[in-house]
């Protein structure tokens, strides 16, 4: 009968907003409200904080011209050339420095050395080596990106189970069969997140390039704004940027399956 | 656990061959470097021979104020680090302890750390004006986010078994924190601290190169324009040096936090 009763039970009812959704939606609006007052308060100088109506108008603006998109496809190609190329390089130089101690007390110090350099002073460099064009916004996407991927995978390596490594040596696995069946797997989660911080710096060095000297991109773009004070439009040109990488970031990590990882 | 966690001692000669090995691959590249911009395989007035950017440190000591320049930046990377340090791992110990939060907001500062936010020193420098203040917060901003997400990282990694011994005997809330979560997350958290300062060294040096003020970063652009390249090389040089600089005080404060083995 106990149990008759409790199947009889109304489900209670989900509530239309979580928790975690509801602490979002307060921490935006709190930061919006923030962001308006300050816009009206004069505490700034006048445009440096526009109101939002004003930075609203600015983002449709932009999006409805075709121009901005060039741009963007411009820069989202060098960020991905760069990825590719400083990812795929970080990813070897890290496996071989993790699996062998030697290579790894010879190499990694100057890895972590020369990891922290900010890379935009290679600029000057890249652009005398690779030319004013887009090779150079490249080149120093993927000076950025090689360092933190490099350094990741190296770590990662490391803190594969010994157990696993075992198993792969006790069936008499081949260094690609290692590679691919025990540290690949094994470390998907420590790359990705490698890939993700490398996304960023090859980001940050592609459009820092072409804030610098270049005539096409979105850091031109923003550099063009900048220099003609149109403070709303180079806001929206920030949110944009903004939210497509953190879409960008989003989608590797989905990709890798970062979001799957569960904590205790 | 890293490698470095481990507490198996290292013989004394252990690391001396790797690191013999190590500066010689440099050295002999440097040679080789020095031999085919000499022969005009490598073209001389794109890339110096490294003879003529040791022989431009002297130059830039005496002409460029360097060391000046040198400790300006380095301080202001000091206090950025600093600030990310205290600011990061606190960010992360609170998103470890209120979960709500940390489902909130974790894949926010994640997606931060993607963000360009040098591209923001515009506003920065209306903000805080055209100093040192403006160059520092670019850094500290900018350094945050690995530095919180790598906490909440290390402390989740902990080790269960480590957690039911902190439970058996009955360790308090901060106890457990103190003896076993924090220890336990050390290593990941400066793993977030280098990380952060990566991060930080690149928008510190990288405003000083937009704004055109400060250390290192616009003695750079100043010798760039001039053509100056031995200059140039060995300016760079001096930014590396910051960085080694700054990773054996973390080095340090590492050791001095870790507890004994």
């Amino acid at each position: 009968m106990a149990e008759t009763g409790r199947l009889r039970q109304a489900a209670p009812a989900a509530p239309l907003i979580g928790p975690v959704a509801l602490l979002r939606t307060a921490i935006v609006l709190a930061l919006l409200a923030i962001w308006e007052f300050l816009a009206h308060s004069g505490w700034l100088y006048r445009d440096v904080v526009p109101s939002l109506v004003s930075i609203a108008r600015a983002i449709v603006d932009l999006l409805s011209h075709q121009e901005y998109y060039y741009n963007l496809a411009v820069t989202s190609g060098e960020i991905g050339i760069a990825l590719l190329i400083g990812g795929t390089s970080g990813l070897v130089v890290g496996i071989v420095l993790g699996a062998n101690r030697f290579l790894s007390k010879a190499f990694e110090p100057y890895l972590y050395y020369l990891g922290p350099t900010p890379k935009i002073i290679f600029l000057p460099i890249c652009i005398m080596w690779f030319g004013v064009e887009t090779p150079s916004k490249i080149a120093l996407g993927t000076v950025s990106c090689f360092f933190p991927v490099a350094l990741s995978v190296a770590a990662g390596m490391r803190q594969i189970d010994r157990v696993l490594i075992r198993v792969g040596q006790s069936f008499r696995a081949g260094t690609m069969q290692m590679v691919l069946k025990i540290y690949l797997p094994a470390m998907r989660h420590p790359i990705i997140n490698g890939v993700r911080l490398g996304f960023g710096f090859a980001l940050i060095g592609v459009l820092l390039a072409e804030t610098r000297l270049s005539n096409k991109g979105v850091g031109f773009l923003i550099m063009q704004a900048d220099s003609t004070f149109d403070m709303p439009r180079m806001y929206a040109m920030l949110i944009v940027l903004f939210v497509v990488a953190i879409g960008a970031n989003a989608l590797i990590g989905r990709l890798g399956g970062l979001d799957s990882i569960k904590r205790t | 656990m890293t490698d470095a966690a481990l507490p198996t001692p290292r013989p004394p000669r252990g690391n001396f061959a790797p690191r013999v090995v190590g500066l010689a691959t440099i050295v002999a590249g440097l040679l080789l470097a020095e031999l085919l911009i000499r022969t005009g395989l490598i073209n001389r007035f794109i890339v110096p021979p490294p003879s003529e950017v040791i022989e431009a440190f002297r130059r830039i000591i005496v002409e460029e104020h360097i060391f000046g320049r040198f400790l300006t930046t380095a301080a202001e990377c000091l206090v950025a680090g600093i600030l990310l340090t205290l600011f990061g791992v606190a960010g992360g110990v609170l998103m470890h302890r209120f979960k709500l939060l940390q489902q909130a907001c974790e894949t926010w500062v994640a997606s931060v750390a993607a963000a360009p936010l040098v591209i923001m020193y515009p506003l920065f420098l209306v903000v805080f004006g055209r100093n040192a203040l403006t160059i520092i917060m670019m850094g500290f901003i900018s350094g945050l986010p690995p530095s919180i997400l790598k906490t909440i990282e290390g402390i989740f990694a902990t080790r269960k078994v480590l957690v039911n011994v902190g439970r058996s005997f009955n360790l308090t809330g901060t106890q457990q924190f103190r003896k076993i979560l924090f220890p336990a997350a050390l290593p990941t958290i400066f793993v977030g601290v280098r990380l952060g300062l990566i991060f930080a060294l690149i928008n510190i040096v990288g405003t000083e190169f937009l704004i055109n003020y400060g250390g290192l970063g616009a003695l750079i652009t100043d010798l760039a324009e001039r053509y100056d390249l031995a200059g140039t090389y060995a300016a760079i040089c001096f930014v590396i040096l910051v960085s080694v600089l700054f990773f054996l005080a973390l080095e340090k404060v590492e050791r001095w936090l870790r507890p004994v083995d």
